[in-house]
This record gives C-alpha cells, sequence and structure tokens, in this order.
C-alpha cells in the first residue's frame, strides 16, 4: 500500500501548435497523504496544465500519474468521484444562489439524496457562508466567491484537493482566513494540492515545489529549502531612500540586495554578517542618514524563489 | 496653479441603494505614488473608474491634471494613463506592432515620432529583443511589462495601476516596481492598488478603503506607528494550534498568522513573560519572541477588524 496521495513519474506536456516549447517538461513528484502541497513558480511555468493533468480533465502527452492509486489517464471517471478541483477562474454559476450552487455541484458529483443536505450545510458552516444562502453568487465579494467554490470542490466529500491560485486577487484578511479553512481541512485528513503566486503561503506548505519552465527545480520542506541558501540577509531602512541605495552599493563583500517595499534585503556571506553590518551602521552614520532598521532577518520562501529563479534566468543568458 | 495632479472632495457613488463609494476626499500631488488598499469589494475599482472618466459620480468632485472628471471627461481619458489586471494586449500582433497600435490611437503624433517613441518604450521595459515575437507566446512577467508600456505611451503624466500585478511572481514584481519608481522620479504621479502589502510599502500615502470609505489615510510609517499595542513575533510549530491557546491570554489584542510564524499584538506594557510562560504551560514553546515594526500586512489586517468590529 502505497502513502502517495498522488503520484507523478515523468510527465510531459506539448500543447498543439507549440512545436518547440514543451508546457511540461519530465516532472517527477510525490504528494504524501495528509499532506498540504504547495507548487509555486513564475507565470507560464506550467502550474495549471500540471493541476489539469492531475485532475484528469486533461491529457498529458507522455509519463504517468496516479491519484489514489488511479492512473489518471485510464481512471479519470473514478479519480473525478475522489478528488476535488478547484480552477483558477470562477466556475460557479453567478445567477444561482449558494444553495442552488451547492445542490448543483453535489448533483453532478452524484452525492446521495440521503447525505445532499448535510453535506451542504456542513460545507457552510466550515466556509462561514450560511448567513448568504440566498444570495446570487455573482453578487459574493472576491474572498467569498473563493470561499463558495471550496465549498463546491469539497461537496462531495473529496480526498484529495487541486486548488489552482484560489487567493490571487484576494485581500490579505480574506487570504488569512481561507487558510485557516485549509488547515482545518488538512487536519481533518484531506490531502491539498495547491499552488500560488504568494510566498507568504508557500511557507505554510508542509511540502514545496518550485515549477519553473515546465520543470520542477526545487522540491523540499521550506524549512529545509530555506536553510539550503548559502547566504544571511541582513535588512535594512534608511531615509533618504536613495542615499541608503548609494551606502548598499558602495558596501563591499555583499552578495546581493534588492528592494522590499521600504527596506532593502541583502543577501550576504555568512562569515560576513557582523562586519557588513558594522561598516552600514558606520557609514550611514557618517553620511548622517536616519537609520530606521538594521537587523539580521529570517530568510523566506520569497529568498528561495528569487535564488532559484535568477540562478535559472542566469545560465540562459 | 495647482500643484497637485489628483484632487478628490466628497466623492460618492451609488448603484441602487448600495454606496459604492461614500464621502472620499485625498490628493496625489506630482511625482508621488498613492497606494489604495480595501479588502475586496471596498470601493477601489469603483474610485478609479470615475477618476479616469469612464463612470460619472452622483456628486463630489474630482480634478484630474486640472479637468473635473464630471465635465470633461473626454480630456482626463487622452491624458491619463491606464493599466488593469486583464491586460488589454492583441494576441495576434507582435510586442513592436501592439505598441505601434497604442501610439497610433494618439493620432497627433507623426510616423517618424512614434517610431521613435515606440523604441524608447522597448528600451524602457527591456523588450527590444524580443519586439518581433507574438504577444500570445510573452510569459505572464512579459506581458504585464508590455502592457505598462503600452498604458504610458502617450507619456501621461498620471497613470492609474488596478492590481497589475496580480498573480505575478516576485522576481516580476519588483522589477515593475522598480520602472514604476522611476516613472514617479521623472515627475508622473501613480495611482495604485494592490493585494500585496510590500507593495503598499512603496507608495508615498496610502488610502486604506473599507465598504465605501476611507478609513485610514497617512504615510506607510505613520499608519505603522499608529497601531495598537506592542507586536511580537512568535516562531512556533505550529501556528494555528497556538492561536488557539493564545487567543484566551487577557493581554493579547490580535493575532495573524504569517507564514511560519504568529503575530501577536499585545497590550502597551504588558508582559511578554506571560506569553512565553503559557505557551510553555501548553507544551507548545516558542523557538523565538521578538518586539517587531509592524507590517503594512499587520496593519491592514487589524484596521479591517476593528472596522468589522465597529460595523457589528
Amino acid at each position: 500500500m502505497t502513502n502517495n496521495a498522488i503520484t507523478v513519474e515523468g510527465i510531459s506536456k506539448r500543447y498543439p501548435g507549440q512545436k518547440d516549447k514543451l508546457a511540461l517538461n519530465k516532472i517527477s513528484f510525490n504528494v504524501p497523504q495528509g499532506s498540504l502541497y504547495g507548487i509555486i513558480g513564475p507565470d507560464g511555468a506550467g502550474k495549471t496544465t500540471l493541476l489539469r493533468i492531475l485532475s484528469s480533465v486533461m491529457l498529458q502527452s507522455s509519463g504517468k500519474a496516479s491519484v489514489l492509486g488511479f492512473d489518471t489517464r485510464r481512471k479519470a471517471e473514478e479519480i473525478r468521484k475522489l478528488i476535488g478541483y478547484m480552477p483558477q477562474e470562477f466556475s460557479q454559476y453567478p445567477d444561482l444562489n449558494l444553495i442552488e450552487n451547492l445542490n448543483f455541484f453535489a448533483n453532478i458529483q452524484g452525492v446521495s439524496k440521503s447525505q445532499k443536505q448535510e453535506r451542504i450545510e456542513k460545507m457552510l458552516t466550515l466556509t462561514n457562508l450560511s448567513g448568504f444562502r440566498q444570495r446570487a453568487a455573482g453578487n459574493l465579494s472576491g474572498g467569498m466567491k473563493k470561499k463558495l467554490a471550496l465549498s463546491c470542490a469539497m461537496v462531495h466529500n473529496p480526498r484529495v484537493l487541486i486548488l489552482d491560485e484560489p487567493t490571487t486577487g484576494v485581500d490579505p484578511v480574506s487570504r488569512a482566513e481561507f487558510w485557516s479553512l485549509l488547515s482545518t481541512i488538512v487536519k481533518d485528513g484531506v490531502t491539498v494540492l495547491i499552488s500560488t503566486p504568494y510566498m507568504d503561503e508557500a511557507e505554510r506548505c508542509s511540502m514545496v515545489g518550485i515549477l519553473y519552465d515546465g520543470q520542477i527545480l526545487k522540491e523540499g520542506t521550506p524549512e529545509a529549502l530555506t536553510d539550503q541558501l548559502p547566504f544571511n540577509i541582513i535588512e535594512v531602512k534608511a531615509k533618504p531612500r536613495k542615499q541608503m541605495r548609494e551606502v548598499v552599493s558602495q558596501t563591499k563583500d555583499i552578495l546581493s540586495w534588492n528592494p522590499v517595499g521600504d527596506r532593502l534585503r541583502l543577501s550576504v556571506p555568512p562569515a560576513k554578517e557582523r562586519s557588513i553590518s558594522r561598516e552600514l551602521e558606520y557609514s550611514f552614520k557618517r553620511q548622517k542618514l536616519d537609520l530606521h532598521i538594521l537587523r539580521s532577518a529570517r530568510k523566506t520562501m520569497e529568498d528561495v524563489f528569487v535564488t532559484v529563479v535568477e540562478e535559472q534566468e542566469g545560465q540562459k543568458s | 496653479m495647482t500643484q497637485n495632479t489628483v484632487e478628490v472632495k466628497n466623492l460618492v457613488k451609488t448603484f441602487g441603494k448600495f454606496r459604492a463609494v461614500d464621502d472620499v476626499s485625498f490628493y496625489i500631488p506630482q511625482g508621488e505614488i498613492f497606494g489604495l488598499l480595501g479588502p475586496n469589494g471596498a470601493g477601489k475599482t469603483t474610485t478609479i473608474r470615475m477618476l479616469i472618466g469612464i463612470l460619472r459620480p452622483d456628486s463630489g468632485t474630482a480634478n484630474v491634471l486640472g479637468f473635473d472628471v464630471r465635465k470633461k471627461p473626454e480630456e482626463v481619458k487622452k491624458r491619463i494613463g491606464y493599466m488593469s489586471q486583464k491586460f488589454s494586449l492583441y494576441n495576434d500582433l507582435s510586442v513592436r506592432e501592439n505598441l505601434d497600435f497604442y501610439a497610433a490611437i494618439y493620432n497627433d503624433i507623426s510616423a517618424r515620432q512614434r517610431r521613435l517613441r515606440v523604441d524608447e518604450m522597448l528600451e524602457m521595459v527591456d523588450l527590444k529583443e524580443i519586439e518581433k515575437s507574438l504577444t500570445k507566446s510573452l510569459s505572464g512577467a512579459w506581458r504585464q511589462r508590455l502592457a505598462l508600456a503600452c498604458s504610458i505611451i502617450h507619456k501621461p503624466k498620471m497613470l492609474f495601476l488596478d492590481e497589475a500585478t496580480a498573480g505575478v511572481d516576485p522576481v516580476a514584481r519588483r522589477y515593475f516596481w522598480d520602472l514604476i519608481y522611476r516613472l514617479a522620479g521623472e515627475g508622473i504621479s501613480v495611482l495604485a492598488t494592490t493585494h500585496y502589502m510590500d507593495e503598499a510599502d512603496y507608495c508615498n500615502t496610502i488610502g486604506m478603503m473599507y465598504q465605501g470609505r476611507l478609513v485610514s489615510l497617512a504615510s506607510p510609517d505613520t499608519i505603522k506607528d499608529s497601531l495598537p499595542g506592542v507586536l511580537l513575533q512568535v516562531d512556533v510549530k505550529d501556528p494555528l494550534e497556538v492561536q488557539k491557546v493564545l487567543q484566551n491570554v487577557p493581554c493579547v489584542l490580535h493575532i495573524s498568522i504569517q507564514g511560519m510564524q504568529l503575530h501577536v499584538t499585545v497590550k502597551r506594557d504588558s508582559d511578554i513573560g506571560t506569553i512565553e510562560r503559557t505557551l510553555l504551560r501548553a507544551n507548545m514553546p516558542a523557538s523565538n519572541i521578538e518586539i517587531i515594526q509592524p507590517s503594512l500586512e499587520d496593519a491592514f489586517t487589524s484596521i479591517v477588524s476593528q472596522e468589522r468590529v465597529k460595523a457589528s
């Protein structure tokens, strides 16, 4: 008996008319049962293609994938009964209300009459949408639309959930709500495969795969991936901003630096972190800059992502 | 003579009984970046649609580049740049052809000027090498850069960005904001909406909207400093479980989960040891607790929850 909910072995996808480009290039990875697996990658990396193949709504060109032991190519019907798939676009009926939408999706998923009512109520409670049953789906706010879509994807009690960028374009508060919902779902034993452009969300996954140009370049737990980075991070904020940049660009031994909001994040060799820090403080003082922040910062998945993508683009050019 | 590119006073827009924009006032000085934040449905896009002259306000005034959007919407439309999440590019045209098309819409420049202008844009957004590629073959990040170039091909003095970076990866977002910064440096004013709070930190001023109203208007630093209480960053193994435990501690005002960490707002002058001891007792010790400056994400979450409490 396998412990993986999803196994992917050397999957490739070539779209008709795109001769030179593989949307997916021999991808292999496993999603352990009960895990929350995140796929992160730039736009056009192949995230949606991959999730569609695993939801068995699209066929791969070569390679093999199975979900809960069923082959995606030959057992699509079985898979669709056992998984919930939430596409990126809002796919509910805008002129039907919440109950009507949930009923519709329960019917096409073959939820039995005796269970339907209970499942629908459970979904409304879980997503905190009970107060809106009669509202037309088209009149929900962005965050609520996503929660309805999740409810519809889960109404048949699937064991695996496949979510394609469920929080894109959603505000921070609704995003936080959506994620505590996901944590509850995972605690109940559902396996979740999710794609996201938000790096803070990637940190909440138990496993992360970085997809780039149709290939998985890195895979691991967020902790392992951030620990592997060969540098430390110093965070700086000083005003005026322009002079801060000048000071940083003139300081020796800094590997690279990036503006993130009103701060600069500097990658530095771990052995030189202290001396660089001291030199920066001295330069800021000498040039009479207003220093707000100068500290060693935690490495994040954003650092991992940026490093991986820059390495890859450096190799290409 | 006014120094402000945008001046909005008591702007109101209703759809039936729904007040989408409710008495909103702000201004944007020349060369500044103004960030409009808020939950989905707060009225950000409606505000922008009024400012670019395609939606008529019910009451209040809005001046953009010296023109009243109600009386002179056509003058406004000609002079501003606008880019939204849904890029309006022609997929079957090349990069250069798209730029040429947008340049030609503004028919008061000669063919020669147009060519120069297109070249200048291609240089600026770094797409010169792929000018002949078909737009549909571009990655999302490149399409985004092209869309930006198209929206400023007529050298507008005011640029509106409505969630222009939604769904784009961090590397592309940083590059995009570097471009926006350069434009602001050249004297262009920018109004941007975004759900990425790190981007909001690039703005000179931030307006936070909630249910049609502007509930906060200040610089990013002022907003962060005005939050109630003290913010603690707590590193733990299971943020969700720890959140449940800390919710019941009296000095805790607010908790949010950010990545692998918890952000816990406690009352000023409270004993941080209380948090540490509570977690020890619950057998979920924190590997690190430190006081940090709130991020705009913390500020946003805090302001929205305060408004929700007021509303209920």
